[in-house]
């Protein structure tokens, strides 16, 4: 080998390692920024009445932002109890009864409703969930039941592809033994599947939840953005994300330092539930 | 009891069923709903007209313009920094050194950051910090962090998919470590790794939130990387928000839903092509 080719396989290995740590400073630039973006407040507000203040008026200066959390936390709960156990009988249906070929036409269908852009998912909504809404529930037909049923279509690709790569992982000696003893399919399913893939349900189902709390568009379209602790799941609510999207083209000052505050929480829940994951993961390693 | 056990059990089976098939039929329905009121919107001049007056009504030529601008150009910038990275991990690095490890935790939190989050950082960082503005190069380079996690690990698995045998017999043959990965193993991971990438130009695509904050809103047909433009999903936002032509809005929505299937299905049929 020639010495110039030397050093050529060189500068090559150098712009590869330079490619791959753009990822760490491209999510150090995010953390640092937001973070230092998301702090400023917390010179002229106190960290608990921003977090446990009921009162989000910024035109007059009240940032507490406690109505919002309680928002994003209401509107995700509500969507994933829609969606998480139709999820988990979808992976359960994909991985244990599915003939090969109608699984890859659920498969397909799952793939593209992760690909719908969520501003159409809030688009449909309006369309056609707010009319029905208004006419089951009253109201407006916007707040925590349309968003929470727009969210649990939008989260129904990540926990079902999830939940049916844990369920797809359970070893097949697990089934045959189950069968072997006489329990019928259903309760080799629920007594043997589930519990073994008990670990990767529960992460399907986390990253399920981020997903929910970090959807902007949809919500913001659907959720009646009122800035209140709700009463009732008929009542329009605002989200952490919504007011974001909402407000920080014309915010200035103290309220735009809030809102940056709030993409600074939002990306702290979103690396916890990474953590979370991650955590919940390695125990699963151990274990088989 | 058994009779019991097996009434359980057909419920249960039947109600997965059921779950599986409504999917199917929540697909449908969107598509259906929106091709039934969008289609008949779109002809040649919704595509190639601008947006008329107050009401919005007319076309959306400089959205269409705007998004293929985005789209491409963060395809272009992210590309070559997702594969090489992506090579690095898999033919440079120890697989369970500290480093790839932390490159993997940054890819995986990358991705579940929330694309708000990443519309104010875009904002904070290249709008204002940068003064890049409101422009195709903010808007871009924040849709190009946004989607390198996506291309970084989708590229990741199709290298370690590539047989080990391939390599061994072009280092047999003489070749450097360069030769073997740029003949060997990226022409072979070739096919896997365009349909990672054309499923990321997928979601820079459909994004609003990121785009709306760092590209701006003003209708503009943008040249030069510094021009500003509001891409079709954010037009489909203010028209739906705002109640003003919902004709136009369904037509957007028809478009944007029209090219999003294409690249799924197309990325789709290039990974089913490499499977045979």
């Amino acid at each position: 080998m020639t010495k110039g080719n030397k050093s050529f396989e060189k500068a090559i290995k150098l712009f590869f390692s330079l490619a791959a740590s753009a990822t760490i400073v491209g999510l150090l630039l995010i953390i640092v920024y937001i973070t230092k973006e998301g702090t400023l407040l917390f010179g002229k507000v106190n960290v608990f009445d921003f977090l446990f203040g009921k009162e989000w008026k910024p035109s007059s200066a009240r940032f507490g932002a406690l109505p919002l959390i309680v928002g994003s936390l209401v509107v995700t709960a509500g969507a994933v109890i829609l969606s998480a156990p139709l999820s988990i009988f979808v992976a359960i249906f994909l991985t244990e009864i599915a003939p090969k070929k109608v699984a890859n036409y659920i498969k397909t269908a799952i793939e593209l409703l992760a690909g719908i852009p969520s501003v159409i998912y809030g688009f449909m909504g309006i369309m056609v969930l707010v009319p029905m809404v208004r006419q089951v529930f009253g109201g407006s037909g916007l707040g925590i039941i349309t968003a929470s049923l727009v969210l649990s279509i939008m989260i129904l690709p990540t926990i079902t592809s999830l939940a049916e790569g844990a369920l797809s992982s359970v070893p097949d000696r697990y089934r045959y033994g189950a069968l072997a003893l006489g329990s019928t399919k259903w309760e080799m399913i629920y007594h043997v599947v589930l519990p073994a893939a008990k670990r990767g349900i529960i992460s399907a189902i986390i990253l399920g939840v981020g997903r929910a709390i970090g959807e902007t568009m949809a919500v913001l379209m659907v959720v009646g953005n009122v800035a209140k602790i709700p009463e009732s799941l008929n009542q329009p609510v605002a989200t952490m994300t919504s007011i974001i999207a909402l407000d920080i083209s014309y915010a200035s000052g103290l309220h735009k330092y809030a809102l940056f505050s709030l993409g600074f929480v939002l990306l702290l829940l979103s690396m916890c539930f990474i953590a979370i994951v991650r955590g919940v993961y390695k125990g699963s390693y151990e274990r088989v | 009891m058994y009779e019991l056990r097996k009434a359980l059990n057909n419920i249960f089976l039947t109600l997965t069923w059921i779950a599986s098939v409504s999917v199917i039929l929540i697909l449908l329905f969107i598509i259906a709903y929106i091709t039934y009121k969008g289609a008949p919107v779109v002809n040649l001049k919704f595509i190639t007209t601008w947006p008329q007056g107050y009401e919005a009504k007319g076309g959306i030529w400089p959205t269409i313009i705007t998004t293929f601008y985005l789209t491409i150009f963060s395809a272009a910038i992210v590309t070559p920094i997702a594969v090489g990275g992506a090579i690095y991990l898999t033919e440079y690095s120890k697989p369970f050194s500290r480093f790839s490890r932390y490159v993997r935790f940054a890819a995986d939190t990358l991705s579940s950051v929330p694309s708000i989050v990443y519309g104010i950082f875009g904002f904070a960082f290249f709008v204002i910090y940068l003064g890049f503005g409101w422009s195709m190069l903010s808007g871009s380079l924040t849709l190009a962090l946004m989607i390198l996690p996506l291309i970084l690990r989708s590229t990741e698995e199709a290298i370690l998919d590539v047989p080990y045998g391939y390599k061994e017999a072009s280092y047999g043959l003489g070749a450097t470590k360069w030769q073997t990965i740029s003949r060997v193993v990226l022409r072979t991971a070739f096919p896997r790794i365009l349909t990672g990438v054309i499923l990321g130009m997928g979601r820079a695509f459909g994004e609003t939130a990121a785009v709306m904050l760092t590209a701006g809103m003003a209708l503009n047909i943008p040249i030069s990387v510094f021009d500003g433009g509001r891409n079709m999903s954010s037009h489909l936002f203010l028209l739906a928000t705002e109640g003003i032509s919902l004709d136009a809005a369904f037509g957007t929505a028809f478009l944007l839903l029209v090219i999003i299937l294409f690249f799924n299905v197309g990325a789709k049929r290039i990974a089913r092509r490499v499977g045979k």
